[in-house]
């Protein structure tokens, strides 16, 4: 259909996010391979010279490496279930008929707007602090001992917070596609004597199956890469170091930019296999 | 009998959608009652909902401190600036894939979306370096770049599926009237696709406003957003709980009243393609 | 001929003062939150009226926040900041890599001979001395007087480390959360790990040995994370595993602990009745000790320094002079009253009979700083300085790991053998890639 001449002006018009792309993809990239295989100590005097696959080794095998890939994946997983199960359910109650149904989406919506810093750190104090946060006021109201949140419950307690700021974004999308369902198939399948969790399963579910792919994909890109809110709860300890954070920790800490560097290695190596599969996922689901 | 049944049904789902949306408000709205307590009244145990005194000392002494109005004003210009920034570069290359695809097309889609995973602090070091030689460091213009790199993945894409929807025909029938490349784009397919770019904008708007990584270590004081406005009410000595919900309330009461304001349009535009 | 010449000179002159007036130099600061900072940032409109030429710019934050942001833009010339709020920490590894500006010369009134000498010397390498003290800070004992008086105990001026567990079992009172004792467990080199190295210098145990090998599964620290944990786990406060400094503070301001140890300059908060429910009922002790001739007491002073990348190098200095002065000490102390003015640095200031009224905790900060010995910190001899760290640029990496899995330990999630030894092999680790 498409022109030679259309063609290589699509070809033209692409160019620009393309290039700055890759530019932004590359030159990082090179730096940081570059530095991954050198000893480079910024407080010791910087670039002590090349040492070959030395910082790969060690960042692999420190004890801190495999709880670390663990640790983020319980948290991209845990997030990603929580989101898109509760995400799901909420945008089926959403989509009843109810009075004030702007009010209440506005308000379900509203965690997405709060910077994750600020979200982070209203749940660590105001409400997870075992003496003065809301949830130990309302322990001890019954009775119970309150939780220590961030050391007894941490991952727990991450996901919890991650959740909280994502399930606005999970229901928005879900919310849409189970309002573009088509009301008369679920009229028929009810006509045909289809209990609710019946319709739910053989109608419901199946048409979501594309938006809830693209949830766990934008999703998982972003939770990949959580940062502040590790930062400012609980600094990585309690086995909530994920990937991210001890990279932060070999570049930052411990100012061993060559160590950190391998890691970020590492880490691209994580994401891209996290990415095969989705974009395997998805790739499909885009087709049809 | 129906009608009966149906307002039972819409009394309960009611009051379960209000329940379940309060709760997730909760939070948010906790940390604007307490920005008006006392530090004392903050941790109080019973805590107190609404009958307190209410007061405005926390808000004035947060006034005081900082330069509010600065970091507001470069978290706006930042977070529109990469924003429509990103519009700009993302159109051209969002219509091209969806008009002109190729066999490449998905590949080059999803090729940028994985530009997103590389972990922002594994690159600090070099980018930092490349901001020191360019003199990018605590300017806006800097902030302003790598945000729109960061996002460009996600504008191309929603652009992109929002394209996809506007049938072809359209365009055939304007390029029949011998509409030029330029005219189509601007003249037919933008204004069709207003709904797309809007919510995209206010997306990344949001998606960059909230931004904590690059905007905290590539700013001091000239360029520093928000985000580095909250940095300096987190534990400091003392209570602290009253004074960080009004640091809190300020830095998220613009984009709250944004996303409230412009909630339809967020919400019906945002589809990422999840709907065909 | 000559009036011409005069002529010119005087057009110059103008021409000179006018640019001069113009040229604003602007010097960015950058700072942690706490109380005396922000203080100084609000008198800093005195000291622009003093210099109408130089412009302050404040960069305020959170201390895990700033320490990240100065490091690295220390360490990568990125030229930011004008001066910088650094600790006793940094100073001699900055100074020593040449990134610091050498503040020997300040001006004779500032008078850097008044300076407490175990302050100064931890600023100063050879010679030089790379950052001006803001305030300085040992730690000590503070308790409440009268849930003490309840239990029938007195506290020496000089405890024990065992006193101090009788006491805090005495004091504990967990139906009416009155915990006998409030110590740091939140893990970061700057917070449980400053407060259990100075606590293992009086157990005789020390980081490394005079080969630079680690010593954290040795029998001495054992010893002092267990004695620590016991501690802790019956007379502490729930969640004491992420309280650091200003979680004990407002418990201790809202009269949950009896006993806490920690920096000296927590005296004026818990003192101040604006703040702290208990302002009269708290007494001071020096930091224990365990009969081994240490005490558990650490040295720390904030201070400002001017990264050598900075382009206000002078005006950067004038500033620091201001800041650090007497006469700083004497506005404060105008504005604010004496108890406010930022302790630990100056002879004068204890010698001051109006501070010694005012502070009631003047002495027993004195006597706590100078007992500090950063040279000399354990039994033991060591190859490093520094009283709760290790002045070589590995310490906060490791010391921040090393405090995680001992805040582990105290959440109840591992064995305090299981931690030390995690924490000496990754001790071993870091070392070995730094090249020891």
């Amino acid at each position: 259909m498409a022109t030679q001449s259309s063609r290589s002006a699509a070809r033209l018009m692409m160019a620009p996010a393309v290039i700055l792309l890759l530019g932004w993809m590359l030159v990082p990239l090179v730096m940081t391979l570059l530095f991954s295989f050198k000893k480079y100590l910024p407080l010791r005097g910087g670039d002590l010279g090349w040492v070959g696959f030395e910082n790969y080794v060690r960042f692999v095998t420190s004890s801190a490496f495999w709880p670390s890939v663990s640790a983020t994946l319980i948290i991209v997983g845990g997030v990603l279930i929580i989101t898109v199960g509760l995400g799901v359910l909420l945008a089926i109650l959403l989509n009843q008929p109810m009075w004030g149904q702007g009010i209440v989406r506005i308000l379900v919506i509203s965690p997405f707007f709060v910077m994750p810093t600020v979200s982070a750190l209203v749940w660590k104090n105001m409400f997870m602090d075992p003496v003065n946060g809301l949830f130990a006021h309302i322990w001890k109201f019954f009775g119970a001992a309150p939780i220590e949140w961030l050391s007894q419950a941490s991952m727990q307690s991450i996901i919890l917070i991650v959740s909280w700021q994502w399930l606005p974004f999970a229901t928005l999308i879900l919310l849409t596609a189970i309002q573009s369902l088509d009301r008369e198939q679920l009229e028929a399948a009810e006509m045909d004597g289809a209990a609710p969790l019946q319709r739910f399963g053989y109608v419901t579910l199946p048409h979501l199956g594309r938006a809830i792919t693209v949830v766990v994909l934008i999703q998982t890109i972003f939770l990949l890469g959580i940062f502040a809110e590790i930062f400012v709860t609980t600094q990585g300890s309690f086995g909530t170091r994920t990937l991210t954070y001890l990279i932060y920790q070999r570049v930052l800490e411990s100012q061993n930019v060559g160590l950190g560097s391998a890691g970020g290695v590492y880490a691209i190596i994580l994401a891209n296999i996290i990415a095969i599969f989705l974009m395997r996922m998805v790739g499909k689901n885009l087709d049809q | 009998m129906a009608r009966a049944v149906t307002s039972r049904r819409k009394i309960i789902n009611t009051a379960a959608a209000w329940t379940v949306g309060l709760l997730i408000f909760f939070p948010i709205l906790w940390t604007i009652l307490t920005s008006f307590k006392t530090e004392a009244t903050a941790i109080a145990d019973p805590p107190v909902f609404i009958g307190f005194d209410w007061t405005l000392e926390n808000y004035a002494t947060v006034l005081e401190r900082s330069d509010y109005a600065r970091f507001l004003w470069n978290s706006i210009i930042i977070a529109g600036g990469s924003t429509i920034l990103g519009i700009l570069v993302a159109v051209p290359a969002a219509w091209s894939m969806a008009f002109v695809p190729s066999k490449r097309t998905k590949d080059i889609l999803l090729w940028m979306l994985s530009t997103k995973m590389l972990p922002a602090v594994g690159v600090l070091y070099p980018i930092y370096l490349i901001f020191i030689k360019l003199g990018l460091l605590d300017s806006r213009t800097g902030l302003v770049i790598v945000l729109m790199l960061m996002n460009l993945p996600i504008i191309v894409w929603m652009l992109y599926t929002y394209f996809r929807e506007i049938p072809g025909e359209i365009l055939e029938a304007a390029r029949m009237d011998g509409a030029s490349l330029k005219e189509e784009i601007l003249y037919v397919l933008t204004p069709m696709a207003v709904p797309g770019i809007a919510s995209t904008l206010l997306l990344n708007f949001i998606l960059a406003w909230n931004e904590a990584f690059w905007t905290l270590n590539l700013t001091a004081a000239k360029a520093a957003p928000l985000t580095a406005f909250i940095a300096s009410y987190s534990s400091p000595e003392g209570l602290f709980y009253a004074k960080l919900s009004a640091a809190s309330t300020m830095a998220i009461v613009p984009i709250l009243i944004l996303g409230w304001f412009s909630q339809k349009q967020l919400v019906s535009g945002l589809t990422f393609g999840a709907v065909k | 001929m000559s009036h011409i010449k005069s002529l010119y000179a005087a057009t110059a002159l103008t021409a000179l003062t006018a640019t001069g007036a113009l040229a604003e130099t602007t010097v960015t600061i950058a700072t942690v939150n706490n109380g005396d900072m922000i203080r100084m940032q609000g008198l800093a409109s005195e000291f622009e009226a003093q210099h109408p030429d130089i412009k302050l710019e404040w960069v305020t934050l959170e201390e895990n926040v700033l320490r990240q942001r100065v490091t690295q833009d220390v360490a990568a010339s990125g030229g930011q900041f004008d001066v910088m709020t650094i600790g006793t920490y940094e100073v001699p590894i900055w100074g020593q890599q040449g990134w610091l500006v050498s503040l020997n010369d300040l001006s004779e009134d500032w008078d850097a001979d008044d300076l407490l000498p175990a302050i100064r010397d931890g600023l100063t390498v050879d010679g030089e001395l790379y950052a001006a003290p803001f305030y300085g800070e040992s730690s000590m004992v503070m308790y409440r007087k009268d849930l003490m008086q309840q239990a029938g105990l007195e506290m020496p001026e000089a405890p024990t480390w065992d006193f101090i567990k009788e006491a805090a079992a005495a004091m504990t009172d967990k139906e009416n959360e009155i915990y006998g004792i409030c110590l740091r467990g939140k893990a970061g080199w700057g917070e449980n790990m400053a407060f259990l190295t100075a606590m293992a210098n009086s157990f005789g145990a020390r980081w490394f040995d005079e080969d630079w090998q680690p010593e954290l599964n040795g029998e001495a620290w054992t010893e002092t994370v267990n004695f620590y944990m016991d501690l802790m786990n019956n007379y502490g406060p729930p969640g004491a595993s992420t309280n650091g400094f200003n979680e004990n503070l407002s418990l201790f301001q809202q009269g949950k602990c009896g006993m806490w140890i920690d920096a000296t300059v927590a005296a004026s908060f818990v003192t101040n009745p604006d703040d702290s429910t208990v302002a009269d009922q708290v007494g001071f002790a020096l930091a224990p000790d365990n009969g081994l001739g240490r005490r558990g007491n650490w040295l720390w002073a904030w201070s400002l320094a001017v990264p050598a990348g900075s382009d206000a190098t002078e005006e950067a200095k004038t500033f620091i002079e201001w800041a650090t002065s007497k006469e700083y000490t004497a506005l404060v102390a105008e504005k604010e009253g004496w108890a406010n003015v930022p302790p630990g640095t100056r002879t004068s200031l204890y010698e001051n009979p109006e501070y010694q009224e005012a502070a009631p905790f003047a002495e027993m900060t004195l006597g706590s700083i100078n007992a500090a010995d950063p040279t000399n910190p354990s039994v033991e001899p060591v190859p490093y300085t520094g009283v709760q760290f290790v002045a070589i640029p590995e310490f906060a990496g490791i010391a921040t790991q090393v405090g995680q899995e001992i805040s582990a330990a105290l959440a109840g999630q591992q064995s305090v053998e299981e931690a030390l030894e995690k924490a000496q092999m990754l001790t071993l680790d870091e070392m070995e890639a730094a090249g020891y």
